[in-house]
Protein backbone atom coordinates (compact mmCIF):
# COMPACT_ATOMS: atom_id res chain seq x y z
CA UNK A 1 0.00 0.00 0.00
CA UNK A 2 1.90 3.30 -1.57
CA UNK A 3 1.89 6.21 1.29
CA UNK A 4 -0.52 9.13 1.11
CA UNK A 5 -0.79 12.57 2.45
CA UNK A 6 -3.65 14.47 2.79
CA UNK A 7 -3.60 18.28 1.71
CA UNK A 8 -6.60 20.67 2.71
CA UNK A 9 -6.13 23.06 0.24
CA UNK A 10 -8.47 26.64 0.39
CA UNK A 11 -10.87 26.84 -2.56
CA UNK A 12 -12.15 30.35 -3.91
CA UNK A 13 -14.09 30.26 -7.14
CA UNK A 14 -15.61 33.76 -7.05
CA UNK A 15 -18.28 32.86 -10.05
CA UNK A 16 -19.67 29.78 -8.06
CA UNK A 17 -19.46 31.36 -4.25
CA UNK A 18 -19.72 34.21 -2.45
CA UNK A 19 -17.22 32.37 0.73
CA UNK A 20 -14.38 30.26 0.50
CA UNK A 21 -14.36 26.41 1.02
CA UNK A 22 -11.41 23.76 2.18
CA UNK A 23 -11.00 20.84 -0.22
CA UNK A 24 -8.79 17.77 0.54
CA UNK A 25 -7.23 15.44 -1.85
CA UNK A 26 -5.19 12.65 -0.90
CA UNK A 27 -1.81 12.45 -2.75
CA UNK A 28 1.06 10.03 -2.99
CA UNK A 29 3.65 10.75 -0.03
CA UNK A 30 6.95 10.76 -1.64
CA UNK A 31 10.54 11.58 0.36
CA UNK A 32 11.69 13.77 -2.55
CA UNK A 33 8.63 16.05 -3.15
CA UNK A 34 7.34 19.28 -1.88
CA UNK A 35 4.21 20.76 -1.23
CA UNK A 36 4.29 22.32 -4.23
CA UNK A 37 4.91 18.95 -6.18
CA UNK A 38 1.93 17.47 -4.22
CA UNK A 39 -0.44 20.74 -5.52
CA UNK A 40 0.98 20.14 -9.27
CA UNK A 41 0.15 16.68 -8.71
CA UNK A 42 -3.74 17.76 -7.69
CA UNK A 43 -4.05 20.10 -10.25
CA UNK A 44 -2.56 17.47 -12.75
CA UNK A 45 -4.30 14.31 -11.82
CA UNK A 46 -7.11 14.53 -9.67
CA UNK A 47 -8.99 18.25 -9.66
CA UNK A 48 -7.47 20.41 -12.80
CA UNK A 49 -9.90 23.79 -11.71
CA UNK A 50 -7.32 24.24 -8.60
CA UNK A 51 -5.43 28.02 -9.12
CA UNK A 52 -1.96 28.51 -7.73
CA UNK A 53 1.06 30.76 -8.85
CA UNK A 54 4.36 28.87 -9.41
CA UNK A 55 7.78 29.39 -11.42
CA UNK A 56 11.28 28.31 -10.43
CA UNK A 57 10.38 25.56 -8.41
CA UNK A 58 13.94 26.45 -6.64
CA UNK A 59 13.13 28.94 -3.93
CA UNK A 60 14.77 31.92 -6.84
CA UNK A 61 11.44 33.79 -8.18
CA UNK A 62 9.21 33.96 -5.14
CA UNK A 63 6.32 32.65 -6.77
CA UNK A 64 4.74 29.94 -5.10
CA UNK A 65 4.61 31.82 -1.35
CA UNK A 66 1.67 30.16 0.58
CA UNK A 67 0.20 29.39 4.35
CA UNK A 68 1.27 26.12 4.48
CA UNK A 69 -0.17 24.90 8.54
CA UNK A 70 -0.29 28.98 9.13
CA UNK A 71 3.16 29.43 8.65
CA UNK A 72 4.16 31.57 5.40
CA UNK A 73 6.48 29.26 3.25
CA UNK A 74 7.80 28.83 -0.28
CA UNK A 75 5.96 26.08 -1.48
CA UNK A 76 8.48 24.62 -3.17
CA UNK A 77 11.34 24.61 -0.48
CA UNK A 78 8.53 23.12 2.05
CA UNK A 79 8.92 19.17 1.73
CA UNK A 80 5.88 16.56 2.47
CA UNK A 81 8.47 14.95 4.97
CA UNK A 82 8.01 17.89 7.47
CA UNK A 83 4.41 17.43 7.82
CA UNK A 84 3.67 13.24 6.93
CA UNK A 85 1.99 11.89 8.33
CA UNK A 86 -0.21 14.92 9.34
CA UNK A 87 -2.48 16.62 7.27
CA UNK A 88 -1.35 20.01 5.38
CA UNK A 89 -3.30 23.19 5.62
CA UNK A 90 -2.37 25.34 2.34
CA UNK A 91 -3.58 29.12 1.95
CA UNK A 92 -2.97 31.77 0.01
CA UNK A 93 -0.68 34.06 1.89
CA UNK A 94 -2.56 36.58 4.60
CA UNK A 95 -3.07 39.91 4.56
CA UNK A 96 -3.95 39.71 0.89
CA UNK A 97 -7.23 39.65 -0.59
CA UNK A 98 -7.97 36.39 -2.34
CA UNK A 99 -8.41 36.12 -6.27
CA UNK A 100 -8.96 32.87 -6.69
CA UNK A 101 -8.19 29.59 -4.94
CA UNK A 102 -4.28 30.35 -3.69
CA UNK A 103 -3.99 33.23 -5.89
CA UNK A 104 -3.62 36.62 -4.27
CA UNK A 105 -4.63 40.32 -5.33
CA UNK A 106 -0.25 41.35 -5.23
CA UNK A 107 -1.15 45.10 -6.78
CA UNK A 108 -0.76 46.55 -3.68
CA UNK A 109 2.34 45.19 -2.62
CA UNK A 110 4.15 45.62 -6.39
CA UNK A 111 2.72 49.82 -6.00
CA UNK A 112 4.57 50.01 -2.27
CA UNK A 113 7.91 48.97 -3.84
CA UNK A 114 7.56 51.86 -6.60
CA UNK A 115 6.68 53.62 -3.21
CA UNK A 116 10.64 53.76 -1.98
CA UNK A 117 12.51 54.76 -5.39
CA UNK A 118 13.96 51.85 -5.95
CA UNK A 119 16.80 52.64 -7.79
CA UNK A 120 19.75 55.29 -7.98
CA UNK A 121 19.25 58.74 -7.31
CA UNK A 122 21.80 60.89 -8.14
CA UNK A 123 22.21 64.63 -7.21
CA UNK A 124 21.37 67.54 -9.48
CA UNK A 125 24.70 67.82 -11.82
CA UNK A 126 26.69 64.72 -10.17
CA UNK A 127 25.20 62.02 -12.54
CA UNK A 128 28.51 60.22 -14.10
CA UNK A 129 28.65 60.74 -17.74
CA UNK A 130 28.37 57.01 -19.31
CA UNK A 131 31.97 57.83 -21.36
CA UNK A 132 33.45 58.30 -18.21
CA UNK A 133 32.38 54.80 -17.07
CA UNK A 134 30.90 53.17 -13.90
CA UNK A 135 30.74 54.26 -10.64
CA UNK A 136 33.45 52.45 -8.61
CA UNK A 137 32.53 50.91 -5.71
CA UNK A 138 34.30 48.71 -2.98
CA UNK A 139 33.85 45.25 -1.77
CA UNK A 140 32.95 46.46 1.48
CA UNK A 141 30.88 49.32 -0.13
CA UNK A 142 29.02 46.23 -1.82
CA UNK A 143 28.82 44.41 1.72
CA UNK A 144 27.35 47.18 3.40
CA UNK A 145 23.31 46.45 1.12
CA UNK A 146 24.28 43.77 -0.29
CA UNK A 147 22.12 41.18 2.26
CA UNK A 148 18.79 44.25 1.43
CA UNK A 149 19.48 42.94 -2.47
CA UNK A 150 18.61 39.39 -2.14
CA UNK A 151 14.66 39.96 -1.61
CA UNK A 152 13.17 37.65 -4.40
CA UNK A 153 9.70 39.76 -3.80
CA UNK A 154 7.55 36.46 -2.48
CA UNK A 155 5.82 38.64 0.19
CA UNK A 156 5.95 36.11 3.13
CA UNK A 157 7.14 39.09 5.25
CA UNK A 158 3.85 40.50 4.73
CA UNK A 159 2.12 37.83 5.15
CA UNK A 160 4.18 37.17 8.99
CA UNK A 161 3.50 40.51 9.92
CA UNK A 162 0.64 40.99 12.35
CA UNK A 163 1.12 44.76 11.54
CA UNK A 164 0.36 44.34 7.86
CA UNK A 165 -2.56 41.84 8.34
CA UNK A 166 -3.86 44.34 10.98
CA UNK A 167 -3.33 47.72 8.82
CA UNK A 168 -2.35 46.55 4.62
CA UNK A 169 -1.71 50.56 4.56
CA UNK A 170 1.92 49.49 6.34
CA UNK A 171 4.45 50.22 3.63
CA UNK A 172 5.97 46.21 5.08
CA UNK A 173 9.25 44.66 5.56
CA UNK A 174 10.06 44.32 1.67
CA UNK A 175 9.52 47.65 0.48
CA UNK A 176 11.59 49.20 3.58
CA UNK A 177 14.25 46.76 3.10
CA UNK A 178 14.17 47.85 -1.17
CA UNK A 179 14.66 51.23 0.11
CA UNK A 180 17.47 50.75 2.60
CA UNK A 181 19.42 48.42 0.07
CA UNK A 182 18.96 51.92 -2.00
CA UNK A 183 19.79 54.29 0.65
CA UNK A 184 22.80 52.37 1.68
CA UNK A 185 24.43 52.07 -1.98
CA UNK A 186 27.04 53.99 -1.61
CA UNK A 187 26.53 55.56 -5.41
CA UNK A 188 23.22 56.39 -4.08
CA UNK A 189 22.87 60.27 -2.93
CA UNK A 190 18.68 60.03 -2.90
CA UNK A 191 18.02 58.93 1.21
CA UNK A 192 16.08 62.28 1.86
CA UNK A 193 13.98 61.68 -1.17
CA UNK A 194 12.81 58.29 0.59
CA UNK A 195 12.70 59.31 3.72
CA UNK A 196 9.25 61.17 3.47
CA UNK A 197 7.83 57.47 2.73
CA UNK A 198 9.98 55.84 4.81
CA UNK A 199 10.10 57.47 8.00
CA UNK A 200 6.51 58.09 7.52
CA UNK A 201 3.80 57.00 10.23
CA UNK A 202 2.90 54.02 7.42
CA UNK A 203 6.49 53.27 7.20
CA UNK A 204 8.83 52.36 9.84
CA UNK A 205 7.14 53.99 12.12
CA UNK A 206 4.45 51.14 12.20
CA UNK A 207 6.26 47.89 12.40
CA UNK A 208 6.81 47.16 16.23
CA UNK A 209 9.15 44.81 15.68
CA UNK A 210 7.57 41.38 16.02
CA UNK A 211 10.41 40.41 13.94
CA UNK A 212 8.28 37.36 12.56
CA UNK A 213 9.09 38.58 8.73
CA UNK A 214 12.63 38.14 9.40
CA UNK A 215 12.11 34.95 10.44
CA UNK A 216 10.43 33.74 7.43
CA UNK A 217 12.62 35.17 5.03
CA UNK A 218 13.81 32.43 2.76
CA UNK A 219 17.11 34.71 1.44
CA UNK A 220 17.77 35.85 5.49
CA UNK A 221 17.12 39.62 4.07
CA UNK A 222 16.56 40.45 7.78
CA UNK A 223 13.91 43.24 6.82
CA UNK A 224 13.68 43.67 10.66
CA UNK A 225 16.78 44.81 10.76
CA UNK A 226 16.49 47.13 7.61
CA UNK A 227 13.29 48.59 9.81
CA UNK A 228 15.24 49.60 13.26
CA UNK A 229 18.10 50.48 11.25
CA UNK A 230 15.88 52.84 9.49
CA UNK A 231 14.31 54.27 12.79
CA UNK A 232 17.77 54.91 13.91
CA UNK A 233 19.03 56.78 11.07
CA UNK A 234 15.56 59.16 10.90
CA UNK A 235 15.90 59.58 14.82
CA UNK A 236 19.42 60.97 14.10
CA UNK A 237 18.64 62.56 11.54
CA UNK A 238 15.72 64.52 13.12
CA UNK A 239 17.66 65.30 15.63
CA UNK A 240 20.26 66.37 13.79
CA UNK A 241 18.35 68.65 11.66
CA UNK A 242 16.65 70.56 14.87
CA UNK A 243 19.79 70.71 16.57
CA UNK A 244 21.67 72.04 13.15
CA UNK A 245 19.70 73.05 10.68
CA UNK A 246 22.74 74.48 9.06
CA UNK A 247 24.05 71.18 8.47
CA UNK A 248 23.83 69.15 4.31
CA UNK A 249 23.42 65.56 4.20
CA UNK A 250 23.94 63.19 1.65
CA UNK B 1 -14.61 40.32 -7.04
CA UNK B 2 -11.07 39.51 -4.56
CA UNK B 3 -12.21 38.12 -1.26
CA UNK B 4 -10.82 39.51 2.19
CA UNK B 5 -10.11 37.74 4.82
CA UNK B 6 -10.79 38.64 8.27
CA UNK B 7 -8.08 38.71 11.10
CA UNK B 8 -9.62 37.05 14.27
CA UNK B 9 -9.27 38.72 17.93
CA UNK B 10 -7.05 35.73 18.72
CA UNK B 11 -4.13 36.27 15.95
CA UNK B 12 -2.25 36.53 18.89
CA UNK B 13 -2.62 32.96 20.03
CA UNK B 14 -2.40 31.08 17.07
CA UNK B 15 1.09 30.99 16.76
CA UNK B 16 4.20 30.75 19.83
CA UNK B 17 5.68 33.76 18.17
CA UNK B 18 3.06 36.45 18.30
CA UNK B 19 2.01 35.01 21.50
CA UNK B 20 5.38 35.68 22.78
CA UNK B 21 5.35 38.95 20.99
CA UNK B 22 2.10 40.03 22.88
CA UNK B 23 3.70 39.11 26.34
CA UNK B 24 7.09 41.33 25.49
CA UNK B 25 4.62 44.55 24.87
CA UNK B 26 2.22 44.06 27.47
CA UNK B 27 5.51 43.53 30.04
CA UNK B 28 5.87 47.97 29.44
CA UNK B 29 2.84 47.83 31.72
CA UNK B 30 4.94 46.37 34.28
CA UNK B 31 7.56 48.84 33.50
CA UNK B 32 5.60 51.59 33.82
CA UNK B 33 3.55 50.74 36.56
CA UNK B 34 7.21 50.36 38.83
CA UNK B 35 7.78 54.07 37.30
CA UNK B 36 4.86 54.80 38.83
CA UNK B 37 5.10 53.15 42.32
CA UNK B 38 8.67 55.09 42.33
CA UNK B 39 7.05 58.44 41.67
CA UNK B 40 4.20 57.32 44.45
CA UNK B 41 6.99 56.81 46.90
CA UNK B 42 9.02 60.37 45.89
CA UNK B 43 5.77 61.79 46.60
CA UNK B 44 5.05 60.27 50.18
CA UNK B 45 9.16 60.81 51.10
CA UNK B 46 8.39 65.08 49.99
CA UNK B 47 5.14 64.47 52.42
CA UNK B 48 6.97 64.27 55.39
CA UNK B 49 8.24 61.06 58.08
CA UNK B 50 4.38 59.99 58.37
CA UNK B 51 3.18 59.55 55.14
CA UNK B 52 6.43 58.26 54.19
CA UNK B 53 6.24 55.12 56.98
CA UNK B 54 2.88 54.58 55.85
CA UNK B 55 3.98 53.97 52.18
CA UNK B 56 7.03 51.48 53.65
CA UNK B 57 3.87 49.55 55.48
CA UNK B 58 2.50 49.30 52.15
CA UNK B 59 5.20 48.14 50.73
CA UNK B 60 6.61 45.64 53.54
CA UNK B 61 3.19 43.95 53.32
CA UNK B 62 3.33 40.54 51.71
CA UNK B 63 1.02 41.28 49.19
CA UNK B 64 3.29 43.71 48.17
CA UNK B 65 6.34 41.12 48.17
CA UNK B 66 4.57 38.65 45.54
CA UNK B 67 3.38 41.85 43.26
CA UNK B 68 7.56 42.80 43.04
CA UNK B 69 8.01 39.59 42.27
CA UNK B 70 6.13 38.94 39.57
CA UNK B 71 6.54 42.85 37.80
CA UNK B 72 10.69 41.70 38.97
CA UNK B 73 10.07 38.55 36.45
CA UNK B 74 8.18 40.79 33.70
CA UNK B 75 10.75 43.55 33.62
CA UNK B 76 13.55 41.23 33.13
CA UNK B 77 11.75 39.25 30.54
CA UNK B 78 11.08 43.00 29.00
CA UNK B 79 14.84 43.49 29.31
CA UNK B 80 16.42 40.76 28.06
CA UNK B 81 14.41 40.89 24.78
CA UNK B 82 15.17 44.22 24.13
CA UNK B 83 18.90 43.78 24.77
CA UNK B 84 18.79 40.62 22.58
CA UNK B 85 17.62 42.70 19.63
CA UNK B 86 19.98 45.64 20.08
CA UNK B 87 22.42 44.15 17.68
CA UNK B 88 19.79 44.04 15.12
CA UNK B 89 19.52 47.82 15.56
CA UNK B 90 23.06 49.25 16.21
CA UNK B 91 25.31 47.86 13.39
CA UNK B 92 28.95 49.29 13.55
CA UNK B 93 31.88 49.06 11.65
CA UNK B 94 35.25 48.85 12.76
CA UNK B 95 37.10 49.78 9.95
CA UNK B 96 35.85 46.84 7.30
CA UNK B 97 34.36 44.10 10.04
CA UNK B 98 30.81 44.75 11.52
CA UNK B 99 30.79 44.83 15.53
CA UNK B 100 29.67 41.64 16.31
CA UNK B 101 26.46 41.08 18.27
CA UNK B 102 27.61 39.56 20.83
CA UNK B 103 29.60 42.43 21.71
CA UNK B 104 26.79 44.98 21.64
CA UNK B 105 24.08 42.78 23.73
CA UNK B 106 26.94 42.66 26.10
CA UNK B 107 28.23 46.10 26.30
CA UNK B 108 24.29 46.19 27.72
CA UNK B 109 24.66 43.56 30.11
CA UNK B 110 27.62 45.30 31.24
CA UNK B 111 26.17 48.54 31.40
CA UNK B 112 23.66 46.81 33.40
CA UNK B 113 25.43 44.27 35.89
CA UNK B 114 27.46 47.74 36.35
CA UNK B 115 24.96 49.75 37.31
CA UNK B 116 22.94 46.88 39.21
CA UNK B 117 26.21 47.10 41.52
CA UNK B 118 26.70 50.61 42.54
CA UNK B 119 22.66 50.31 43.34
CA UNK B 120 24.12 47.42 45.55
CA UNK B 121 26.18 49.35 47.20
CA UNK B 122 24.45 52.96 47.56
CA UNK B 123 21.97 50.67 48.96
CA UNK B 124 23.74 47.78 51.40
CA UNK B 125 27.22 48.78 51.16
CA UNK B 126 27.37 52.33 52.97
CA UNK B 127 25.16 50.52 55.81
CA UNK B 128 22.31 53.05 54.40
CA UNK B 129 18.62 51.84 56.25
CA UNK B 130 15.63 53.08 54.31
Amino acid sequence: MAKTIELEIFRYRPEEESEPTFQSYEVPFNEEWVVLDAINYIKDEIDGTISHRWSCRMGVCGSCGMMVNRVPRLTCAAFLKEYYPKKIRVEPLDGFPVERDLVTDMDGFVSKLTDVSPWIIRNEGEEKPVEEGTYLQSPHELAEYKQYSMCINCMLCYAACPVFALDTNFLGPAAIALGQRYNMDSRDQGRDQRQEVIASHDGVWHCTFVGECSAVCPKDVDPAGAIQRAKLSSTTDYFKDLLMPWGKRK
Amino acid sequence: MSYIRKVPNTWWLQRKPYFLFIVRELTSVAVAGYCGFLLYLMYALSKGPVAYSDAIGLITHPASYTLHMIGLLLVLYHTITWFNVTPKVLVFHLGEEKVPAVIIAGAHYAGWLATSALVAWLLLGTGTSV
